[in-house]
C-alpha cells in the first residue's frame, strides 16, 4: 500500500514540476522581447555561456575527430574504401556527434553554471531583492541566459563538427596516408547540405533550448540552501543528457528516418 | 497581553491575516497596523515568520485569508504592473543584504535608478554619491560586494533601498550577527533616515534592546498570534508572562527549554527497543509532532 502512495506522490510531484517548468518556460518566452532592448544583457551572457565553452568544445571536438579518423580508416581500409574516409567522419559529426557531444558537453560546462548561478542568487535573495526594487528577474537575468544558450548552442556543434573534420583530416591524411585530395572531394560530393548540415544545426537548435530550460528552471527551482543548489546543478546535467539523447534518437528518426 | 490601538493614519495595514506553510500555520488571524512616518518594530523568536510577513507585505507571498493595504491600496489585489509601480515606493533591506555580486558598490545603488529612470549618467553620478554619502561608504563606491564586511554590506543595501526616494522600508533582521560598532551605526542610520526622510520604517528583528531603542511601536509575534504589542515602555512593562520573558531573554518560561521528550530518567535507563530501518523514509510520529508542540 505504501508503495501506492508513493507512486502516486512522485508522480503528482513530477507532473507538478513539469507544469511549473512549463508556466516558466511561457516567462522565458515573454521576456525575451525586454532582452531586444537591452542588448548588452545578452552580449555579456554570449560571452560567458557561449566564448567561454569554446575551449572544451575546441579541444573535444579535435580529438572526437582524431578518433574518428583512426576508428574510420581501419575499418574502410578492410575494404579499400579509404578514400571515403571525409565522408565518414564528416557525416558522423555533422549528423550526430557534433550536436550530440557538444550539447552533452555544453551542459556539463554552461548548464551547470547557469543552474548554480541562478540557485546561489535565489539563495543570497539576490532574486527576491530585484522583485522588491520592482525589477523583474526573469526578463533581466533569465531571459538573457536562456537566449545566449539558444544562440549558442548551433554555433558551438557547428565548430565542434569543423574542428572534428579538421582532426579527422589530420590523423587520416597526416599519419595515416589518405589522400587529401579523395578527404575533401569525397565529402563535398556526399555531403547533402540540407539533410545533413541543416538536419544537424536543427538538432543542435533543439538541444540549445532543452538544455537552457533545465538549467534555468532547475537554479530557479532549486531550494535555496547549499545541499539544494548542490542537487539542482546535478540535476541539471543528468536530466540534460537524458533528453539530448532521447530527444537524439527521436529527431534521427525523424530525419532520417526515409533513408 | 496589551491591548493598545495605534492610531487610525496608517500607511501599512494587516487585517486577519492568516497564512499557513503546509500544516503548520505561520499567522493566524492577525492584524497589525504601522503608523505613517513612525518605526514599527515586529519582534519574536526565530521561526515565526517575521521575514514571512514582510515578503507577504511587498506582495511576493500570498496569504490564505485576510488583506494587506500599503497606502490604500490591497497589495494582493493589484496588476503586476501596479504591484511594481507600488513596490518602487516600498524599499526593502534584507537579512543577507542582496546586493548583486557581479556589480560594485556604485552599480548596485544605481541598478534602480537605470532600471527605473531614464535620468543622464551624471546625474546618476550626483545621486548615487549622495545615498552612498548618508550611508558614510562614499569612500567604498568602486569596491566588490565579496570586499564588504556584513555591516558595510547591509549599508550599501539600504543605499540602494532608499535610491528610489520610498515611502517606506522594511528591514529584515538589519541587527543580526554585527558586531558592536556596526549595529550602533546601524541604530543610528535606521532611526536618522526615518527622521530626515520622512519614511515609515517597519523592522523585524529579535535583537531586544537595540530595536526598543529606536522603536515608536512595537509588536510582538509567536505560534502565529500577536501576544503583546505598545510603545516600547509598554512593552517593557507588560504583563505577559511571555512577553517577560523574550524581552528578558529569559531560557525559560512560557517558552520551553527543552525540546519536547519523554522522561529523563525513562529515556536513560531504556534503550530504544523499535528498529529502525537505515534508509527510513519516515520519522517516528513522536518526532514528526514535537515540533508543532513545542511552545504549548
Amino acid at each position: 500500500m505504501e508503495f501506492f502512495h508513493y507512486l502516486g506522490a512522485t508522480t503528482r510531484a513530477s507532473f507538478t514540476k513539469l507544469g511549473r517548468s512549463s508556466f516558466f518556460l511561457i516567462s522565458i518566452l515573454a521576456g525575451i522581447s525586454s532582452v531586444c532592448v537591452r542588448p548588452r544583457l545578452l552580449l555579456k551572457q554570449l560571452h560567458s555561456v557561449g566564448v567561454l565553452s569554446f575551449l572544451i568544445i575546441t579541444i573535444s571536438g579535435l580529438f572526437v575527430g582524431m578518433v574518428l579518423g583512426l576508428q574510420g580508416f581501419y575499418l574502410l581500409s578492410r575494404f579499400g574504401a579509404e578514400e571515403t574516409l571525409g565522408v565518414m567522419v564528416a557525416t558522423s559529426l555533422v549528423r550526430e556527434l557534433g550536436p550530440v557531444v557538444a550539447a552533452l558537453l555544453f551542459a556539463g560546462r554552461a548548464g551547470s553554471a547557469l543552474t548554480a548561478e541562478i540557485g546561489l542568487m535565489k539563495a543570497t535573495e539576490q532574486l527576491s531583492g530585484m522583485e522588491m526594487m520592482a525589477i523583474d528577474p526573469i526578463k533581466r537575468i533569465i531571459s538573457p541566459r536562456f537566449l545566449a544558450g539558444f544562440l549558442s548552442m548551433p554555433l558551438l556543434a557547428a565548430l565542434f563538427s569543423a574542428v572534428g573534420i579538421i582532426g579527422g583530416q589530420v590523423v587520416g591524411t597526416g599519419l595515416l596516408g589518405v589522400d587529401d585530395g579523395a578527404y575533401w572531394s569525397q565529402m563535398q560530393a556526399n555531403l547533402d547540405f540540407r539533410g545533413d548540415i541543416i538536419n544537424g544545426v536543427i538538432k543542435s537548435i533543439v538541444f540549445g533550448f532543452v538544455t537552457s530550460w533545465i538549467a534555468l528552471f532547475e537554479g530557479y527551482d532549486a531550494i535555496p540552501t547549499a545541499e539544494g543548489v548542490s542537487r539542482a546543478t546535478t540535476r541539471t546535467v543528468v536530466n540534460s543528457a537524458f533528453s539530448i539523447l532521447g530527444l537524439d534518437f527521436i529527431l534521427t528518426a525523424l530525419m532520417f528516418g526515409d533513408n | 497581553m496589551d491591548n493598545l490601538n495605534p492610531t487610525q493614519d496608517s500607511l501599512v495595514s494587516v487585517h486577519n491575516l492568516t497564512f499557513s506553510r503546509g500544516e503548520r500555520k505561520i499567522f493566524d488571524d492577525i492584524s497589525l497596523e504601522f503608523e505613517r512616518g513612525k518605526i514599527t518594530a515586529i519582534m519574536g523568536p526565530s521561526g515565526t515568520g517575521k521575514t514571512t510577513l514582510l515578503k507577504i507585505i511587498g506582495g511576493q507571498l500570498f496569504p490564505a485569508q485576510g488583506s494587506v493595504t500599503v497606502n490604500g491600496r490591497d497589495v494582493h489585489h493589484l496588476k503586476r504592473d501596479e504591484l511594481y509601480t507600488l513596490r518602487k515606493r516600498m524599499g526593502m533591506l534584507f537579512q543577507s543584504g542582496a546586493l548583486l555580486t557581479d556589480m560594485n558598490v556604485f552599480d548596485n545603488v544605481a541598478y534602480p535608478v537605470r532600471e527605473h529612470t531614464h535620468l543622464p549618467e551624471s546625474m546618476i553620478r550626483s545621486l548615487v554619491l549622495m545615498k552612498l554619502e548618508a550611508v558614510g561608504l562614499r569612500g567604498a563606491r568602486n569596491l566588490m560586494p565579496n570586499e564588504l564586511s556584513g555591516g558595510m554590506a547591509r549599508r550599501v543595501a539600504l543605499a540602494r533601498a532608499i535610491a528610489l526616494d520610498p515611502m517606506m522600508i522594511m528591514y529584515d533582521e538589519p541587527f543580526t550577527g554585527q558586531d558592536p560598532i556596526s549595529m550602533g551605526a546601524l541604530v543610528l542610520l535606521i532611526k536618522s533616515l526615518n527622521t530626515t526622510l520622512g519614511l515609515t520604517s517597519i523592522i523585524v528583528s529579535h535583537d531586544v534592546y537595540e530595536t526598543a531603542a529606536i522603536a515608536d511601536y512595537i509588536y510582538v509575534l509567536s505560534e502565529g498570534k500577536v501576544v503583546g504589542q505598545g510603545t516600547p515602555e509598554q512593552i517593557k512593562h507588560s504583563s505577559s508572562e511571555w512577553v517577560q520573558q523574550f524581552m528578558n531573554g529569559a531560557a525559560d518560561g512560557p517558552v520551553h527549554f527543552h525540546y519536547p521528550a519523554k522522561e529523563y530518567m525513562d529515556d536513560l535507563l531504556h534503550s530504544e527497543k523499535s528498529f529502525q530501518p537505515l534508509f527510513s523514509r519516515q520519522r517516528p510520529p513522536s518526532d514528526r509532532n514535537a515540533k508543532r508542540k513545542r511552545y504549548s
